[in-house]
């Protein structure tokens, strides 16, 4: 199963969202295996960032369970996050950091060793290459977007949560970032992703789930 | 397709958790170098607050060393509490803290390496400084001793009982009294025990009865200021 080595599933399992005293949404099950991209839809508001973050564990689901390789990702706490990476809609930059000390720092909070070298290889493909040594506060949106996203290039972790990746970005970068996920996909990696933009992958299988319907 | 190359020829190493946590503290103190009128605002102030007494309380050098202990102390505690408010909130505001919740690193330990780099950057200069504003107000070579030992384990305390407040007041608007509030009754120990610590040396006492009990109090905080902390943070995301 191309560079991950083992099969991993992550299920839901009759999730309730609740935000405050409304109900996001409810009976929510789906599993994913090796290959999957799960896209998730919704206008404003309908929960899909919540939905995100119970997957992450981030906040609790209010009824319901998540599993990774059926263990309650409760009970795996930190042992779930040496699987996971998550990009939020919030980049999580330090704005007076360059871009390479940013993603040194992303990497060292999932154990991930820094390579310098590979690092600026892949912020110079995605066309950060004149940008290197600015303080991220010197970016523009798309291309802080573009500091944060590349963490999928340099990390190698089955599962990846992307909360409205496509934001911000150009076409070139879009569908660099398209081919990212379906690389990574058909290498037998798990993604959740929500996004407004009409995107069709070309991976092993492509689900799609509306929270709004 | 130039990035499924990259993605074969990564070379990924695992790193310890000594080597996650110290890049977390060295992160932390490379920011705020970046942005220094944070860290020296606080400096100043305790320089300027500490040193306006003398010159407020006229001439009587006795009056003077029998303050010096608790107007020493008490702006210590102020000028630590200055910064409280940023420990937690540019992490908050930039999405810095969901991934610092996703760490496969336990995220107590995470919250102490913050804490101590807020006391690297805020209490530790003020156990270097004290000593010398200390000689304004006529203070002897032991009680300025005693006055460093007791700041150098008093404002690690400060800063491990306060991260508790900026954790618990995270994503309110005007934090800045509220924390004030919470952290205050929690403080009054660490004060009355490193002031008397050094009142203790003025009237020719022992000061290990104060320092032991500061000692108990920073005890406590480690233990339990980073659980508190990282559970206050957990709910703040939520």
């Amino acid at each position: 199963m191309g560079f991950l080595a083992s099969n991993h599933v992550l299920t839901a399992d009759n999730l309730v969202g609740v935000r405050g005293e409304r109900l996001l949404f409810e009976k929510l099950s789906f599993e994913l295996t090796n290959g999957t991209v799960l896209y998730l839809q919704g206008a404003n508001g309908t929960g899909k960032t919540t939905l995100l973050h119970t997957i992450c564990g981030l906040s609790k689901p209010y009824k319901g369970s998540v599993s990774w390789d059926s263990e309650n990702i409760d009970g795996l706490a930190e042992e779930y996050y040496r699987h996971v990476l998550y990009i939020g809609h919030l980049p999580g930059i330090k704005e007076d950091l360059t871009a390479l000390e940013n993603l040194q720092f992303s990497l060292a909070l999932t154990g991930t060793q820094f390579n310098f070298s590979q690092a600026t290889k892949v912020l110079e493909t995605l066309g950060l290459a004149k940008g290197l040594n600015l303080p991220t506060r010197m970016l523009s949106q798309g291309q802080k977007r573009r500091v944060a996203l590349a963490r999928l290039w340099l990390q190698n972790l089955p599962l990846w949560v992307l909360d409205e990746p496509f934001t911000a970005l150009d076409a070139g970068a879009t569908n660099m970032l398209k081919q990212k996920i379906e690389a990574f996909a058909n290498t037998g990696g798990i993604v959740v992703m929500t996004t407004h933009q009409e995107v069709m992958m070309n991976v092993p299988r492509f689900e799609q789930l509306r929270l709004d319907a | 397709m130039a990035e499924t190359i990259l993605v074969k020829e990564l070379d990924i190493k695992q790193l310890g958790t000594f080597s996650v946590l110290y890049r977390i503290l060295a992160r932390d103190i490379k920011v705020a170098l970046r942005r220094q009128s944070d860290v020296t605002a606080v400096f100043f102030f305790f320089i300027i607050a500490a040193s306006s007494f003398p010159l407020g309380s006229g001439a009587d050098p006795k009056l003077l060393s029998a303050m010096a202990p608790s107007v020493l102390w008490v702006t210590a505690l102020l000028s630590c509490m200055l910064s409280l408010s940023r420990m937690y909130a540019s992490d908050h505001a930039d999405g810095t803290l969901e991934q610092i919740m996703m760490s496969n690193q336990p995220t107590v330990l995470i919250v102490l390496m913050k804490i101590l780099a807020h006391w690297v950057l805020s209490g530790l200069p003020l156990v270097f400084v004290a000593p010398l504003i200390g000689i304004q107000f006529n203070l002897s070579s032991a009680e300025l001793q005693i006055l460093a030992v007791s700041l150098l384990m008093g404002t690690l305390a400060l800063s491990l009982i306060g991260s508790i407040g900026a954790a618990l007041t995270l994503g309110i608007r005007g934090t800045g009294v509220l924390i004030a509030i919470l952290v205050l009754p929690l403080y009054i120990p660490v004060l009355v025990f490193g002031a008397g610590a050094v009142n203790a040396v003025s009237i020719g006492m022992s000061p290990n009865g104060a320092l032991s009990l500061l000692g108990a109090v920073l005890a406590m905080a480690i233990v339990f200021a980073p659980l508190a902390s990282a559970a206050a943070l957990k709910i703040a995301l939520e």
